[in-house]
């Protein structure tokens, strides 16, 4: 038994593996049917993207490995400094790297690029669990969900969002890597496990649903529309001066949400604006520009129907009608050469590894592990959520990578570094790390 | 702990919302995979292009194998509007020299239904070589164009195009109605192109090819396994003899009138001539193609594209009158030897019909000299015979017997019309003159080929050949066959007996026809060496001065070409038919014209125009 547990395997989630190599499989023979074309079929053509991503795939198995050897212990005691580090990467990257058709999120080596924007993500992953383990409280605001508890805890929730928004902000406003950005909104769910109040999330998504109300109908209309909701909400409740002020702040912030997002809307830069559009079909899309995208996102996977056009054989992705096909639009792809089998399968399987990344976190003593699980369910679901809802015109258009699918170094990297981390967090689950 | 056994209720919120997406995200992928067809058609309208192969329309030849119609490639600019969004318009228009706003309109065109702004259709149609050239190199960089190659026809020798007919776009009620046609695909639309459509078309191919987003061919889809082959249309061996035709062509410039001509023991029609004519290469489509017709519709001095061989309606004048002496003999009612008196016109009727000074003659020479008065009795003979008491019953025995020859029946032709010509009904004399108020003598003219008595000189032609084969026709067509089998209707290979089947009255009849060319009133067309048989006419025109008529077949025995010329306002048949007939008769028959003088008076002669037309006040009224 001595021997076992001495292996750098023991302990480690078998199944995890299975899955993520299959995740691995899948995307490159979907990157070798995007990039294909009938005078490059040598598959270790390194001139060729699927050629390239033999060798992404070799280093991430590579990667995974030292991971897997490296301590445990090593993540928890260098977490703040992996985000420490990977911060000023991000924030050195516009002024030292090179821009590449005009995006300043790369390190140039010759001809292979780092973004460190990337993995940011396993780095502030470490850097929340680290700070909300070690403070040893629950994010929670109040036991009683009760809103005016809010006030109480604020301490703890505003460092843990400050962790989040600072490599945010940083990738948004320096490096303009919108997608790469707002993934740090997904740890949202981490906080929510940890005991973030309901209540804040209530918030959250009214403002949301809010925002996009004021994107569809009129300002005045919409305003007026809270108005009487307001009116009718007096009728209803105990005629306090405490439930009138409530119930008057309440209004007035929705409002503020509706101006606001109405001048935030007016102040976005056109392709923004136009991408909004989009998807909500507002005023004339131009399919040949604008919308062209994600109208051919959807020819593709519509055309698949129930079992693909066959390996090799859509006619959208081999003749090139879905730009990105091989990164962000890769889900294209298995929609159209594997059809509703393909594309149910694979979210099937997406899912089914986040649900067990889930389960995994909940086994774990060590809080820090919990949290990092969570991190990476997160990360992992946002992910989807986004690159999934844009092919089918759900989402806007933001450019992220479908996980373990889509072509590139960076992200199999990022993603396989996030992952791994918490399989050996989860093969040492009986350790309590600090 | 407590606190985190109270929070742990949460991953079963959180684990259930990333379930949930998931489910809304299968759902609608379920719509858009397998519920919703639109992408499946965009898909398709994306990446797959049918190419329509025109297959190649049949030759025609005559019938001495020579060309008459060939092909040439033309080549079409086609647009499917919804891939053409943002394509460098002015350089577009500046290579196919049009204005913007003509771009604009053919590009809502091509928008608008039965096109669609997702279906390729034709944008420009034949364009000319050098827009052809200038394009063709450019065409990479105008998304949603693309070039199609089609034949369209070339006449070598530029004759015949009443006969031939051309070949058009189809309309779109007959696109409409056949599922063959497309709008924009040709079909022949008269003459012998429309009578053999279907012959001379073949069969459409069909390709589907595959293309990429730049709209470059990436080969067929599923390697051409739906893909039809084209099937060229059959030659088509056309009856007439293309010198002859053309010939005939020459004799008649100048002249408003029409000759047909017929292989009397086939029923082919060796000629179909109708004047003025046009060259048919101007009507063979694009740009110019509109123009032209529009040139030729409007000019109503000449009416170039009024098929007189087959449309126009002439009194046959005194041609019928062998009719007559046929019938009159068939029923016994005249000999041979019979003489009726004629002193410069019908005595009975106080000398209406005139005629002019002659002896008097036995049937042959009625025929020879063409006597008025002669067939004024035969007609009335076999009008009021006894064996009918009833006036009606008797008019309706001429004119059934008549009808035996073509005259007021649709002859059954493969011509794109088959004008039955008119020999007045008794409701229609009983209408004018009231039913019991009209008699044979009322009506006497008839007898002449006048009055109501009208005429195709198709039928006319047929007439002659009757007479030629002493009793029967065939239906006359204008081909020999289809295909290299040269595959015939058997309807074609069947006789029609006339009324007349006495050996005897064809024999007395031909005398008098042979005797017109020796010393009646063709004797200056009488052809050197040639026995044949003619009968000259003048009908009677109430808009101008009387037509021209002549018929003829040679030679009398085992004859081969049966003929009738028309030549409007002309006058005296002797004059202008009888010498054309007679010219074409020769050259048909040996090759060569040994009668230079006539031929290059006839060729000169020009007999339209202002000057002509003022002569019908001066006309003199003699019926010959
Ligand atoms: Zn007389």
């Amino acid at each position: 038994m001595r021997k076992e547990e001495d292996s750098i395997f023991y302990g480690i989630d078998k199944l995890t593996v299975f899955i993520y190599v299959i995740l691995v499989f899948m995307g490159w023979l979907n990157i070798y049917a995007a990039v294909y074309n009938e005078e490059h079929k040598n598959i270790f053509d390194t001139t060729q993207k699927y050629g390239m991503q033999l060798v992404w795939i070799g280093s991430a198995f590579f990667i995974a490995t030292v991971i897997l050897i490296i301590d445990a212990g090593f993540y928890t005691v260098f977490s703040y400094f992996f985000y420490g580090f990977l911060l000023l990467a991000c924030i050195a990257v516009p002024y030292l790297g090179r821009e590449v058709k005009g995006s300043r999120s790369w390190f140039r080596f010759g001809s292979f690029g780092i973004q460190p924007a990337e993995f940011m993500k396993f780095a502030t992953n470490l850097a929340l669990a680290k700070y909300l383990s070690n403070v040893n409280i629950e994010v929670e605001l109040s036991r009683k969900n009760r809103f005016i508890d809010l006030i109480k805890n604020y301490k703890n929730t505003i460092y843990a969002v400050i962790i989040l928004s600072l490599p945010l902000l940083i990738i948004k406003i320096l490096q303009d890597e919108t997608g790469l950005a707002l993934v740090f909104i997904a740890f949202i769910i981490t906080l929510y496990r940890e005991g973030l109040s309901v209540n804040f999330l209530i918030v959250g998504l009214l403002s949301t649903l809010l925002f996009v109300l004021s994107l569809v109908i009129a300002s005045n209309t919409l305003i007026t529309l809270l108005a009487v909701i307001a009116c009718l909400a007096f009728l209803f409740i105990k005629r306090s001066l405490k439930h009138f002020i409530i119930v008057s702040l309440i209004f007035a912030s929705a409002s503020g949400v509706v101006l606001a997002t109405n001048y935030v809307y007016d102040h976005l830069e056109p392709h923004q604006k136009t991408r909004i559009d989009v998807l909500l079909g507002r005023g004339t899309v131009n399919l040949k520009k604008e919308g062209y995208n994600v109208n051919q996102a959807k020819i593709a996977i519509g055309s698949g129907g129930f079992f693909g056009k066959g390996y090799l054989q859509g006619t959208q992705t081999k003749y090139d009608f879905v730009p990105e096909q091989d990164t962000d639009f890769i889900f294209c792809t298995v929609g159209e050469e594997w059809g509703f089998v393909g594309t149910s399968s694979v979210i099937m399987l997406e899912l089914f590894l986040i649900i067990r990344v889930i389960m995994m976190a909940e086994r774990q003593r060590s809080p820090f592990s919990r949290i990092y699980g969570y991190g990476v369910a997160s990360v992992l679901f946002f992910h989807l959520a986004i690159n999934v809802g844009m092919t089918i015109g759900l989402v806007p258009v933001i450019g992220i990578p479908l996980p373990f699918f889509s072509y590139g170094g960076s992200s199999l990297w990022s993603f396989t570094i996030l992952l791994f981390i918490f399989i050996k967090l989860d093969a040492n689950r009986l350790v309590i790390l600090r | 702990m407590n606190q985190n056994s109270h929070l742990a209720d949460r991953k079963f919120i959180i684990s259930g919302f990333f379930i949930f997406v998931a489910i809304i995200y299968i759902l609608r992928l379920f719509y858009i995979q397998i519920i919703d067809d639109r992408y499946k058609l965009d898909a398709r309208n994306n990446a797959f292009r049918n190419r329509t192969e025109y297959p190649l329309r049949g030759y025609i030849y005559d019938r001495n194998g020579k060309l008459l119609v060939q092909n040439v490639l033309s080549y079409d600019l086609l647009v499917t509007p919804k891939l053409a969004k943002g394509c460098d318009t002015m350089a577009l228009c500046q290579i196919l020299e049009i204005s913007k706003d003509e771009f604009l309109r053919k590009m809502k065109k091509a928008c608008q239904a039965p096109n669609s702004p997702r279906k390729e259709s034709i944008f420009e149609k034949q364009l000319s070589n050098k827009v052809y050239a200038a394009l063709q190199e450019k065409l990479y960089r105008f998304k949603g164009f693309d070039v199609q190659s089609r034949t369209v026809r070339r006449y070598p020798r530029p004759i015949a195009a009443h006969l031939l007919g051309y070949v058009g776009e189809v309309s779109k009620e007959k696109a409409a109605k056949d599922s063959y046609y497309l709008e924009g695909d040709y079909i022949g639309i008269s003459g012998i192109e429309r009578s053999y459509e279907e012959q001379l078309r073949g069969v459409k191919g069909k390709q589907i090819v595959m293309v990429d987003v730049h709209n470059k061919t990436k080969g067929r889809y599923m390697n051409g396994l739906y893909d039809t082959a084209a099937i060229a249309g059959k030659p088509l061996f056309c009856s007439i003899d293309i010198d002859l035709q053309e010939y005939g062509e020459k004799l008649m410039k100048g002249k408003k009138g029409a000759i047909v001509g017929i292989e009397p023991s086939t029923g082919e029609i060796l000629c179909l001539i109708s004047s003025p004519s046009y060259d048919p290469n101007l009507l063979v489509g694009g740009k110019e193609r509109t123009k032209n017709y529009t040139k030729l519709y409007y000019d109503s001095l000449n009416l170039p594209l009024f098929n007189r061989a087959l449309t126009a309606m002439y009194p046959p004048g005194s041609t019928f009158k062998l009719i007559d002496a046929l019938i009159a003999q068939q029923d016994g009612l005249i000999t041979r030897s019979t003489v009726y008196p004629c002193h410069g016109g019908y005595p009975p009727m106080g000398g209406r019909p005139k005629c002019h000074p002659h002896p008097s003659t036995d049937l042959p020479g009625s025929i020879a000299t063409s006597c008025n008065s002669y067939y004024s009795y035969v007609f009335r003979e076999i009008v009021d015979q006894k064996k009918f008491p009833n006036f009606e019953d008797g008019y309706n025995h001429w004119r059934d017997a008549v009808r035996s020859f073509g005259p007021n029946t649709k002859l059954g032709t493969d011509l794109p019309f088959d004008k039955p010509g008119n020999v007045p009904s008794i409701k229609y004399y009983n209408k004018i003159f009231g039913k019991n108020h009209w008699r044979s003598n009322t009506v006497v003219s008839l007898g002449i080929g006048q009055a109501e008595l009208t005429l195709v000189p198709l039928q006319m032609a047929n007439v002659v050949a009757s007479i030629a084969n002493r009793g029967y026709f065939y239906t006359p067509h204008c081909i020999k066959g289809v295909g290299v089998e040269k595959k015939l209707d058997e309807k074609y290979k069947k006789k029609n007996y006339t009324y007349v089947q006495n050996q005897e009255a064809y024999n007395n009849v031909l005398d008098g026809m042979q005797k017109c060319f020796d010393a009646g009133t063709a004797t200056a067309s009488k052809i050197p060496g040639i026995i044949a048989c003619g009968k000259t006419g003048t009908a009677e025109n109430p808009h101008g001065k009387d037509h021209a008529v002549f018929s003829a077949f040679a030679p009398r025995d085992k004859p081969k070409i049966a003929m009738v010329c028309f030549v409007e306002n002309a006058g005296f048949g002797g004059t202008w038919s009888a010498p054309i007939v007679s010219l074409m008769i020769e050259k048909y028959l040996t090759g060569k014209v040994t009668r230079p003088e006539i031929e290059k008076r006839m060729m000169e002669a020009n007999l339209i125009g202002a000057n002509h037309v003022s002569e019908k006040k001066t006309k003199t009224k003699k019926r010959h």
